[in-house]
């Protein structure tokens, strides 16, 4: 395993692509066929289920370490990881342990039909046989996610560079039905398990931010003007009764959204789409935190299917009956998409709606008036542009709706998780209520690093809690919160929720009595 | 009896009627060691370990007022005796121990019991009081011995050059560079910060002998360093000299590092868990040694580990102070030492 543990140290030092491209190419290079294969199973989510309750790995931790339970909590809070927790409180081995990759998991596999009295003997002894690093592996091996930024677009850039493959031809393949088992390397890489004639997406075209004022795109009349959603573009291909759906990071999506999926078979011949997938209820868009429940999963419930549904807003097409259109122009596409779609909308997939204007004048107070359903303001595509290779200037422009802001202090923080386990990083932000302060959101994205360091110094000199991972902080700290949105809500208990909230700066010229109050945070909501 | 208070200027002794290490400018000072945070600026009168005089002069002033003592040397103030004793923190490092009428304080200053290739190591003391430092106050926190991370530099550094790349450690100039400094000897040529090098040359001056340097200046071409190991204040990290470097491969080395999260929050090469300040094992050996019937616990996670130490019978309270928490951060002098 040692090769194994140099690789995701490698990896998990970096922050740059390349250099963790450049650490799998390595392994990739010289590691057994039956390891390569079993990395990419454990970056694409095809790991065994697991073999031992953490709740008894950490009991014998503590009952090995002789540490009282709050030592160990305290322990796990600081590291922020429990397999990481594991194999630092943990004496140091006795003997060292060397197998390959393949035969820990094959192992493991094994473990989880034995008595808890045989589990534990096992991870004892491994414990007891591997060094610190390669024990947080073996941890991770156990249950638990790696989290080393290596994403299944990352792995496929390596797999593309070792092979000379196709990237998007390799991620068909690495999410294709395969087990370790069951395939070679050289076989998977090759797709022999796969039709990728069937899945082979197109690069999307991409629009700019609105630089200038309207009046410089012209005349209205050669514009086609839409409401911009905030979900997951996707393009969505079907090929000889196949479906699959690709999001703009080049990953294959398509298990994620079945509904999706179903809607799109039951359509007529073969053709490639591009839309936005968004979580719609009783026909309206929900929020991009509601959608994001429903993504990166393995297995999505139908309890889940009932309380996130998705559905998909066609913006575009790229592909009819095998011929490429996008050198057709945006008029052209819109023709044939409609007739596409003429008898074919329904509660999952929807036409992205074309806005009646005459002046540009009209489009301004439209786009504020997004807010009101979720969009994210408007997209501008020239009625003559083709579909472009990536991004293009001048063609397809987006205008977003001007996010809200409201002054806000802290009250609580909270260490974050992975890179930010050691710093305070997610915050708790209130207004004022009468004499008091009421939660009104939750923001953690937005700071510099350096920021990040201040507050969290600050946190540890003002805390109320010394023990634990949240600390009540005085209320002191003022920061400006920008959202997109805002509406009444009964499940919060300042009355409000706010749209995706975040730190746009933080106000140390202010100070608490500068605050906003809940009466001026609710004035947002008959405004917008 | 009540031989030292807390005040806000710092640690107090009563009928000596001098502080130790204060955050504030005083009459008299003792001072445990030379980083920045606990040797300030301003006071009149300051007493330290004989090692440390020439740091305090370099970093303070050249025209201060102060006295030094060797080890177990010791100088009676109002009545009350005071003596240096070894640290194993940094060079110069010093715990100081106060008796009077019987009674006997140590106040630890920061310190490392683990011996490393360059610091006087750690020397018990026995105590009615004990006042301790708890930066790395986890369990998680366990060193590799100084063998070990010997081998772990160098073979960072090996593996850099095979791949073409100049080793670049950060570590605070004074104490932690230079035992980087001897940790890499002998394996390739080392160029250091003028803040480093400045800092050596005041400890060469009072008479302690280090691994040969090369100054790290802007007019080198970048042949002279491609390959070799450069020592720099951490404060530099993803500056304009660090860009210069040609291939630079950098690692911070710091306790900190022993955890990934940290490791990767830096955006560096490697980390590498070097500290200066006691383990978890250290500081509890070192309570358990000085056998104080009361332990007062200072900068870092004083909250657990005074309550872990009450826990298995050993008196101790939790002690605010404005020593630095950050062996990364604020143990630098910036003004003086970075220009």
């Amino acid at each position: 395993m040692k090769d194994f543990s140099n690789l995701i140290s490698a990896i998990e030092i970096t922050n740059k692509t390349n250099a963790k491209i450049e650490a799998l190419v390595n392994y990739f290079s010289s590691a057994p066929d039956k390891d390569k294969l079993w990395l990419i199973a454990l970056f694409t989510g095809k790991r065994p289920s697991r073999p031992v309750k953490s709740n008894l790995m950490k009991d014998w931790c503590m009952e090995i370490t002789k540490l009282p339970e709050w030592l160990f909590l305290e322990s796990y809070s600081s590291v922020g990881d429990l397999g990481e927790t594991l194999a630092l409180l943990l004496p140091n081995p006795k003997q060292h342990i060397e197998k390959p990759l393949h035969v820990w998991v094959d192992e493991l596999i094994d473990l989880k039909q034995k008595t808890d009295q045989e589990k534990k003997k096992y991870v004892l002894a491994a414990w007891n046989g591997l060094q610190s690093q390669e024990r947080l592996i073996f941890n991770k091996l156990i249950g638990g996610s790696f989290r080393i930024g290596v994403s299944k677009k990352t792995l496929v850039n390596a797999l593309a560079k070792l092979s000379g493959i196709d990237a998007n031809q390799l991620m068909h393949s690495i999410i294709g039905n395969w087990t370790p088992d069951t395939i070679t390397f050289d076989d998977l890489l090759n797709g022999e398990h796969i039709n990728y004639d069937n899945s082979k997406p197109y690069p999307f075209c991409l629009a700019y931010a609105l630089e200038n004022s309207l009046i410089n795109l012209g005349e209205e009349k050669n514009w086609q003007v839409e409401y911009k959603w905030d979900g997951i573009r996707g393009q969505i291909i079907k090929r000889k009764e196949e479906v699959f759906i690709w999001s703009r990071g080049e990953e294959l999506v398509t298990q994620q959204f079945p509904e999706i999926v179903e809607a799109i078979s039951k359509l007529e011949g073969s053709f490639v789409i591009d839309g936005e997938i968004l979580a719609i209820k009783d026909n309206s868009v929900l929020l991009f935190n509601d959608l994001q429940k429903r993504l990166n999963r393995k297995n999505v419930t139908k309890k889940l299917l009932e309380e996130v549904p998705v559905g998909l807003y066609v913006y575009d097409i790229l592909e009819l009956n095998e011929v490429d259109l996008r050198q057709e122009s945006m008029q052209e596409r819109r023709i044939k998409l409609e007739q596409l779609f003429t008898h074919n909308t329904s509660d999952i997939l929807k036409l992205s709606e074309i806005i009646d204007f005459k002046n540009w004048s009209e489009l301004d107070e439209l786009r504020n008036a997004a807010r009101g359903f979720n969009s994210e303001g408007l997209m501008l595509k020239k009625k003559s542009s083709i579909y472009h290779v990536g991004r293009k200037k001048g063609d397809w422009w987006k205008w977003k709706v001007d996010p809200l802001t409201i002054d806000a202090v802290m009250i609580y923080a909270q260490k974050g998780s992975g890179r930010r386990s050691s710093k305070f990083t997610d915050y708790t932000f209130a207004v004022q209520k009468d004499d008091k302060l009421v939660t009104v959101a939750k923001a953690y994205s937005g700071l510099t690093d350096k920021e990040i360091t201040e507050i969290s110094r600050w946190v540890n000199k003002n805390a109320i809690e010394k023990f634990g991972p949240v600390r009540t902080v005085k209320p002191e700290l003022v920061f400006e919160i920008a959202f997109e949105g805002i509406a009444y809500s009964k499940r919060h208990k300042s009355g409000v929720a706010l749209r995706f909230p975040r730190i746009k700066r933080w106000r140390k010229d202010k100070t608490v009595k500068d605050i906003d109050t809940i009466e001026s945070v609710k004035s947002l909501i008959e405004t917008n | 009896m009540r031989l030292v208070k807390f005040t806000k200027k710092g640690i107090y002794c009563i009928p000596g009627k001098f502080y130790l290490d204060p955050w504030y400018p005083v009459e008299y000072a003792i001072i445990s060691h030379g980083h920045a945070d606990h040797a300030r600026w301003g006071n009149k009168h300051y007493l330290c370990y004989n090692q440390s005089k020439a740091i305090l002069q370099h970093r303070i002033g050249a025209d201060i007022s102060i006295e030094s003592l060797l080890y177990n040397e010791y100088k009676v103030i109002n009545g009350v005796k005071v003596s240096f004793h070894p640290a194993g923190h940094i060079i110069g490092s010093a715990q100081i121990r106060l008796e009077y009428k019987g009674y006997i304080v140590v106040f630890s200053g920061d310190y490392k019991t683990q011996p490393d290739f360059i610091t006087t190591p750690f020397e018990p003391v026995r105590c009615h009081e004990f006042i301790t430092e708890s930066t790395f106050g986890l369990p998680i926190y366990k060193w590799k011995s100084e063998e070990e991370l010997q081998q772990e530099l160098q073979d960072w550094i090996v593996q850099n050059q095979q791949n073409n790349r100049t080793s670049v450690f950060l570590g605070y100039s004074l104490g932690k560079a230079q035992r980087i400094m001897k940790l890499v000897e002998n394996v390739e040529e080392i160029y250091v910060h003028s803040a480093i090098h400045n800092l050596n040359k005041a400890i060469e001056n009072s008479g302690k002998s280090l691994p040969t340097t090369k100054l790290l200046t802007a007019d080198l071409k970048k042949i002279e360093i491609q390959n070799k190991i450069v020592i720099l204040p951490p404060a530099l990290l993803g500056s304009k000299m660090i860009k210069k470097i040609p291939n630079a491969a950098t690692a911070i080395c710091s306790g900190w590092m022993q955890i990934r999260g940290n490791r990767r929050w830096k955006g560096v090469d490697a980390g590498f868990a070097v500290s200066d300040h006691a383990d978890w094992d250290g500081l509890l050996s070192a309570v358990k040694a000085t056998e104080a019937e009361k332990v007062y616990v200072t900068h870092g996670s004083q909250a657990v580990f005074s309550k872990y130490l009450n826990e298995i019978g050993i008196e101790a309270h939790e002690l605010k102070t404005e020593f630095g928490e950050d062996e990364l951060e604020t143990s630098e002098q910036l003004k003086t030492d970075i220009v």
